[in-house]
Order: C-alpha cells, then structure tokens, then sequence
C-alpha cells in the first residue's frame, strides 16, 4: 500500500472514530475529553515536507471542525503540532539517519522512550493550546489546568492502546534495496 | 528589496505556519460571534448526509422509545390544540386573503413542523444538533425547537436540507422561562460543567420553590409558545449576596437519545418585533 492510500484511509478513520466514537461517549466529567484524533498528525511519514505537513494537518483539524461545528478550533491546534513536529523529531532521533532509514515515527523506528517523549509533548502542546483557545471563551483557570491535565492523561493511555491493538511494522531501508 | 525576499524565503515554513494560525483562528473568533458560519453552508450538506447514514442505525435501536414518546405527545396535543390559535376581539374583522386565517377567524400563532435529528453531540462546551430539514421546507434562523418530552433549543444555521439547532447545552442558550405554580420569571442558561443540569436564574427570592417543581416556557419567550416544559428544579443555590434563587434544573428532554423533534414558528413574531421597534424609535 503506498503511503498516499495509506494515509487517505488513516485520515477518513481517524475522523470517524473521533467524531462517531469518542465524541459520542457520555462525558465522565467535563475536564476528561476522549481525543485521539491528532495521532495521525504524529503518524504522518518523516519524509513528508514541513509546508505540506502543515497543509495536511490544517485540512485534517478543518474537516474535524465540520463535524463538531466549531471551525477553526482543531484546525489551530493540529497546524500548531505540525509545525513544532519538525523540531521535537531533530531534537529526540536517536541516530543520525533513522529519518532516512524508517518511513515514519514509531517505537520501532525511535525506540520507545524517544517516542513516548515525542507523543507526551506533542500531545500536551496540542491540548493546552485547544484549551487555552477554549478558555477565552469561558471557564477559569482552574479549568485551564485541570482539563489539559485530564485530557492529556485520557488521550495518552488512548494512544497507548491504539499503538498496542495496531501495531504498525517498520521495515529497515537502506540505500543499497 | 532583495533583503526581504531574502528573508521571506529563509523563513518561509514559519510564515506559512503563522498564516494558516491566523486563517483559523479567524474562522473560530469570526464564528463564535456572529453565530455566522463562513463555510456551514456546505459543510452541513455533506456532515449531515454522513450523520444522516449514521442515524439510520442508531434509530433502529430507539423505535420503540420513540414509538411511546410520540404516542405520549399526541395525546398531549389532541388536548391542546386550540391552544395554538389566538382569538381576536370578533365584533371588529378585518378581511384579509392569506392562508393564516381559518375558516373561524382565528389567527394561526404557531406552525409546527417535525423532523429527524441526525447529529447530535452533548459532550463538547457547545453541544448542537443537526435536522433534516432546511430553508427548502421553510426552516429559518431562531426558530424554536422543541421534543416531544419539553424545549430542546433553537435555530442558529440553516442549509438548503438541513438545519442547526442549539441545544439547551449551549453557552449562549437564553430562554425566558416561568415557574409553573406561582409564575415567576427568569432564564435559562447552561454553564457548560454537567449535560444533565442547566441553570435558571433571577428568580426571586420571594418566590417559593420547593424541589420537582416544573418550569415552563414564559409568555415572553418569542420563539416557544408559552407553558411548554423545560426541566424540573432539581436544586436550590440560596446565595446569600444576591436576592435571586439560582436554580439547577433536569431538562425535560432528553438530550443523549432525541430523535424527533418539532420546530415551531411563531408567525407573528416579525409583526410583534416591528411594533417594538417603532415604538423605541418614537421613545428615543
């Protein structure tokens, strides 16, 4: 399956699941918000251009937005990941070259406590920041802090599961194949 | 000159990223405020053809729920129906050729129409929903919307086939709204912490209120006839400081099962709204 096909079916799936599944759920409390939907922003493949990484992920938030009626407030978060992805992948891969040897981030490909580190951050970057653009609205600080906190627990043991029921085979490339 | 292609060039990632920061949190802001959507239009034909497919599943396993709530609100109808007329003085008639009129001379106040919920959420800090119908079977902004249990909210965008409609669990929800036994007035809002409660406020504290009583629509509130039910008062917040009761309320309907609603239109509420504003404009 090339990467394109791949990374359609991903998005329509991912956006389906978040809005038919984990938005359907009846809330537990209103810090704790099921979100799972951003992992495929944290999926998409190393070799992908920073600028059409942001495109990607700004039509990804935007279609997100159609559903929920609130447009523009995942379309923020998602580019926000996108563009400090770059940065945070530089920062935690372990060899040089891993980029060029692996299709996309992984444990396999990062190792598992480079990556855990890459899903913490870019997990906590995209809630506070979905957050604090709801907290202009409304809510007080202790909202602020509370629901980053619990969304960010809640989404992160969601990746967890997610990583463990699919778990994605990352083949070694080298230049000689 | 060259300096700042230079430049451009060189940063040309964050530039890209700070202009599509901007064009998002444009749509957001410029959304949030004018309950206007730049893009709904379209969006809300193809959303709601997917949650439309979705609904027809989840529909199946609600029938007989449904079945007994329509039942419930029929019988409640047939009681009401001349409820929904206004009977002007008869000794003075004037003769006018339009459909509002019936063969009594009564005015038509309110129309309903039913339709299907097709999109539903109630877990996010503004919860709408969708219906099939639209601006083509005479759906407009600010209509109200109603359950077959009590008030379910209010028009806020419309497409050619579907509709938006805010619920009760939306932060700019505001509904006049009486207490049943004693008549009091206040509105109803949603603070945004539990979908099973909303909130009515400014009811005085010389009011009685005693927990289960109903609270109903008033005759002020413009897009509901009056006496419909909104909720029963499930708790009394007596705040000291102030001398108004907050009330915590369960709202009648429903909201993580609706499926059929009603929309009402309130037809002469452009000719009440006009009236108003002349006069204003006089008093100024």
């Amino acid at each position: 399956m090339s990467d394109l096909v791949r990374n359609t079916i991903r998005f329509v799936l991912f956006i389906l699941v978040q809005y038919y599944v984990l938005f359907q759920i009846r809330p537990l409390h209103q810090f704790v918000v099921p979100y799972v939907y951003f992992l495929y922003v944290l999926w998409l493949p190393f070799s992908m251009g920073r600028m059409s990484l942001l495109l990607v992920s700004f039509v990804f938030g935007l279609t997100l937005d159609y559903f929920t009626q609130t447009p523009g407030l995942h379309a923020a978060a998602c580019t926000l990941i996108a563009y400090v992805r770059g940065f945070v992948v530089n920062i935690l891969i372990p060899q040089e070259g891993a980029e060029q040897n692996y299709k996309s981030p992984s444990p396999v490909s990062m190792g598992w406590a480079p990556y855990a580190v890459y899903v913490l951050v870019l997990t906590l970057v995209h809630h506070i920041y979905l957050v604090f653009l709801e907290w202009l609205q409304f809510g007080s600080f202790l909202f602020f802090l509370g629901k980053v906190l619990a969304t960010t627990g809640i989404s992160l043991m969601l990746i967890l599961i997610t990583e463990l029921l699919f778990f994605r085979k990352e083949k070694f490339r080298t230049n000689t194949a | 000159m060259r300096n700042i292609f230079l430049f451009i060039r060189r940063y040309f990632n964050f530039v890209f990223f700070v202009v599509l920061q901007i064009a998002a949190l444009y749509i957001l802001f410029h959304y949030n405020k004018f309950h206007e959507a730049v893009f709904s239009g379209v969006a809300n034909e193809l959303t709601g053809n997917i949650g439309g497919k979705y609904t027809n599943v989840t529909y199946y396993f609600h029938l007989k729920k449904t079945n007994d709530d329509l039942a419930k609100e029929n019988e409640e109808l047939r009681n009401k129906l001349l409820a929904n007329f206004e009977r002007p003085d008869t000794t003075q008639k004037i003769v006018q050729d339009t459909i509002p009129y019936d063969t009594l001379g009564h005015y038509r106040k309110y129309l309903y129409r039913s339709a299907r919920v097709v999109n539903n959420s109630v877990s996010l800090p503004n919860n709408t929903f969708t219906i099939n119908r639209g601006e083509n079977e005479g759906i407009h902004k600010n209509m109200g919307v109603i359950s077959p249990t009590g008030v379910a909210g209010v028009v806020i965008n419309t497409s050619n086939n579907y509709a938006v409609v805010m619920s009760l669990l939306h932060r700019q929800t505001k509904i006049s709204a009486s207490l049943k036994k004693t008549g009091e007035t206040g509105k109803v809002l949603w603070d945004g912490t539990s979908p099973l409660y909303v909130t009515l406020k400014d009811i005085p504290k010389s009011a009685q209120v005693v927990k289960g009583d109903s609270v109903v629509t008033s005759p002020y509130a413009s897009h509901f006839p009056p006496g419909l039910l909104i909720g029963t008062v499930m708790d009394i917040v007596d705040d000291k400081t102030s001398s108004f009761y907050t009330l915590r309320l369960k709202p009648a309907t429903n909201f993580f099962n609706v499926q059929f609603v009603m929309v009402v239109e309130n037809l002469l509420k452009d000719e009440q709204a006009k009236l108003e504003e002349e006069t204003n404009k006089i008093n100024q």
